[in-house]
Parts: structure tokens; C-alpha cells; sequence
């Protein structure tokens, strides 16, 4: 005998993002999912941010880099309240381990939660945790070809932030092609070319960030 | 990679499937897998092996219906499939299109004994 099913594999996963979400909309919390590879400014992003928000928006961190509690302990100098994930190796965050963790922040006393996901760009555009936006960072030394590579990853980003554009002097990397392409699938993405080490583009996406936390 | 995680949600997806149409066995699991997921066909195959052990669905065989990446020209609304490193409408040269398929990941049915 064939039974229709017609489910979604995501199913299960997508119905803890959507508690989790209703747990962040009840205590006016807005969240971002921050993905990209491994190295490519992830937890220096989320440090510029906390830093040009410092005295505005009460911001909380929570780290899925499962290589170490690294991340974490840098975060917590910057005294913002942070989690750390341990992913038991898996390559992404999923909206179980996220809705544990919230268990450990005051959510009342966060505006803006910034989610590092695990180094990937595969596997973690599946899994939703809840979050409002998606950001992905595209670092520059990974090349120009990287959406070709990962489509969904780029299809499915609120924003994306082209990181370390100080090196652009020493690399191949047409940022104008690469923002095409993108644009291209992804019609409503926003582009941020940025750079932690010298704070170009940093203001731009924290403003941006700032408007889209007022809309909600 | 993350099939794993995946694998197992479609295992207890399918179990539950199985367990309200009071089924004993499952022979064959219909799968949608878009290409854009990244999901690999034999990493699940893999894993649900393994996972499916002692379970009504052990031996079942996995059918892979595998969705390529499609768009739609917002220009000349021409569908195509999007190339490896190319995505430009083969039609009119545009770069402007929609995505319309290569995001699907579900069961389709189950055959059950
Ligand atoms: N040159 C340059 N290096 C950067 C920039 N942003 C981050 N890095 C460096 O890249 C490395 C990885 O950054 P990190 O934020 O830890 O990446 P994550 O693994 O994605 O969290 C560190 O050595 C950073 O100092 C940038 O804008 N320019
Ligand atoms: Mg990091
Ligand atoms: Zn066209």
C-alpha cells in the first residue's frame, strides 16, 4: 500500500524555530543568524557590532563554533551576555540546541541577539532557529565564486557583508560581479562591504541593522 | 554532514506515517531532494541504514527524486536550469530570475506493508 505523505523533512526542526521565535517576539528580542565558513569574521563582526551599539541596544551572543569556547570568552570582555553551544560535532546549529541555550540568557534584558552558527555554508541554511534576519560573511581571500558553490546560503540572506575589503589590493575579488550574481537570485539581499580591521562599512551595516529592528 | 540530522527527522517522520496507518513493515520511501539542499543521495542512504536498524522501516529502500536548480528569467519569464558558474538566462542574457525549484526536501510517500 502507497501512502501520500507530502511532509517537509525540516518539519520537526521548523516547528521548535517557530516557539522560539514566539519566546523572542514576547520579550522583544530581534535575532540574527550570522553564518559563514570557518575564518571569515564571524566573531569579529559580532564584535564590531556590540562595540557601535555599546549604551544603545542591550545585546546578547550566543556561540555554535563547536572547535572551542574561544569565541565565547573573547565575547564575554566585551560584557555582553553570551552561550555557548556545544554542537556534540554537528556541523550546524538547530533550533533545539537554540532553544536550550535560551534558557541561559536574560532575554529581557536583550534587544538584539547575534547567533555565530558553526564555519559552514552548507549545512546550516537548512536548519532555522528562529531568527528574524540571516546574514552571511563572504570574506574576501575565499574568492568571488563562492554563491555558485552555495547557492541557498545566498538565496535565503537578509544581508550579506563582504568582509576584509582591506585586502581587496592583494586579491582577485570583483566586488561588483560578486554583488550582481547575488543580487541576481536574491533580489531584496542587502551588500555590505566591510572590513573589521579598519572599520570601513561597519557603521552601514549597523545602521541598516538598527532600521530593521525598528520595522518589527 | 547534516545529513544525519536530516536522515533522522525523515526516519521519524516516515515511522510516524507508518505507525498511524498501523503498517509493519515500510518497503519504500519516496524522497524530493532539491539540488540547491546540498543533501547527498548516499550520505542518507548511509545514515538511515544505520539509524533504521530495529525499526519497521529497516531494509527499506530509499527512492531519490533529485530536483535540479530552476529559475525563472524575470525578463523574458523563460525557464531554465541554473549552469554550474553561469547564471544568466540562456535565453536573453538577463541575471535577473527567481528561483522556482532545487529547495525541496520531503517525503512523497511511503509503500508500506
Ligand atoms: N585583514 C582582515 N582580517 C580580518 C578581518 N576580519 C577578521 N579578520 C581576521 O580573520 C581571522 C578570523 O576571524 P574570526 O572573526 O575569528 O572568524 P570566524 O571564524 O568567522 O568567527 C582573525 O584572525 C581576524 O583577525 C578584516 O576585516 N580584515
Ligand atoms: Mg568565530
Ligand atoms: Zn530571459
Amino acid at each position: 500500500m502507497e501512502i501520500k505523505v507530502i511532509k517537509d523533512i525540516m518539519g520537526a526542526n521548523d516547528q521548535i524555530a517557530r516557539k522560539n521565535r514566539q519566546l523572542f517576539d514576547s520579550n522583544k528580542v530581534f535575532v540574527v543568524n550570522v553564518m559563514a565558513s570557518p575564518g571569515a569574521g564571524k566573531t569579529s563582526v559580532i564584535m564590531e557590532t556590540i562595540k557601535r551599539l555599546r549604551g544603545k541596544t542591550g545585546v546578547g551572543v550566543v556561540e555554535g563554533d563547536i572547535s572551542s569556547s574561544l569565541d565565547a570568552e573573547a565575547i564575554s570582555k566585551e560584557d555582553v551576555p553570551v552561550v555557548q553551544i556545544n554542537t556534540g560535532g554537528e556541523c550546524h546549529l538547530d533550533a533545539n540546541m537554540t532553544a536550550i541555550a535560551l534558557g541561559d540568557l536574560p532575554l529581557k534584558d536583550i534587544d538584539l541577539l547575534l547567533i555565530e552558527n558553526v564555519g559552514n555554508l552548507v549545512c546550516p541554511a537548512e536548519f532555522a532557529l528562529g531568527e528574524n534576519i540571516k546574514v552571511l560573511i563572504a570574506s574576501t581571500p575565499e574568492g568571488d565564486d563562492k554563491p555558485f558553490k552555495y547557492p541557498l546560503m545566498f538565496h535565503e540572506a537578509d544581508a550579506v557583508l563582504i568582509n576584509k575589503v582591506d585586502l581587496l589590493p592583494y586579491l582577485k575579488f570583483d566586488v561588483d560581479a560578486f554583488a550582481r550574481t547575488i543580487q541576481g537570485i536574491n533580489r531584496e539581499v542587502k551588500i555590505f562591504p566591510v572590513s573589521c580591521t579598519t572599520g570601513e562599512g561597519i557603521e552601514e551595516w549597523v545602521s541598516w541593522l538598527l532600521g530593521r529592528m525598528g520595522e518589527k | 554532514m547534516h545529513e544525519l540530522a536530516i536522515t533522522q527527522s525523515m526516519l521519524d517522520l516516515v515511522l510516524k506515517q507508518a505507525g498511524e496507518a498501523k503498517a509493519e513493515k515500510v518497503g519504500k520511501i519516496n524522497l524530493v531532494l532539491g539540488e540547491m539542499t546540498g543533501v547527498v543521495g548516499r550520505c542518507v542512504q548511509f545514515y538511515f541504514d544505520f539509524l533504521s536498524k530495529g525499526t519497521p522501516a529497516e531494509g527499506a529502500a530509499l527512492d531519490f527524486k533529485v530536483i535540479p536548480t530552476t529559475a525563472r528569467c524575470r525578463d523574458c519569464a523563460k525557464e531554465f536550469e541554473l549552469g554550474e558558474f553561469d547564471w544568466t538566462c540562456p535565453h536573453c542574457q538577463s541575471n535577473n530570475m527567481e528561483i522556482i525549484g532545487g529547495k525541496e526536501l520531503f517525503v512523497e510517500s511511503i509503500e508500506v506493508e
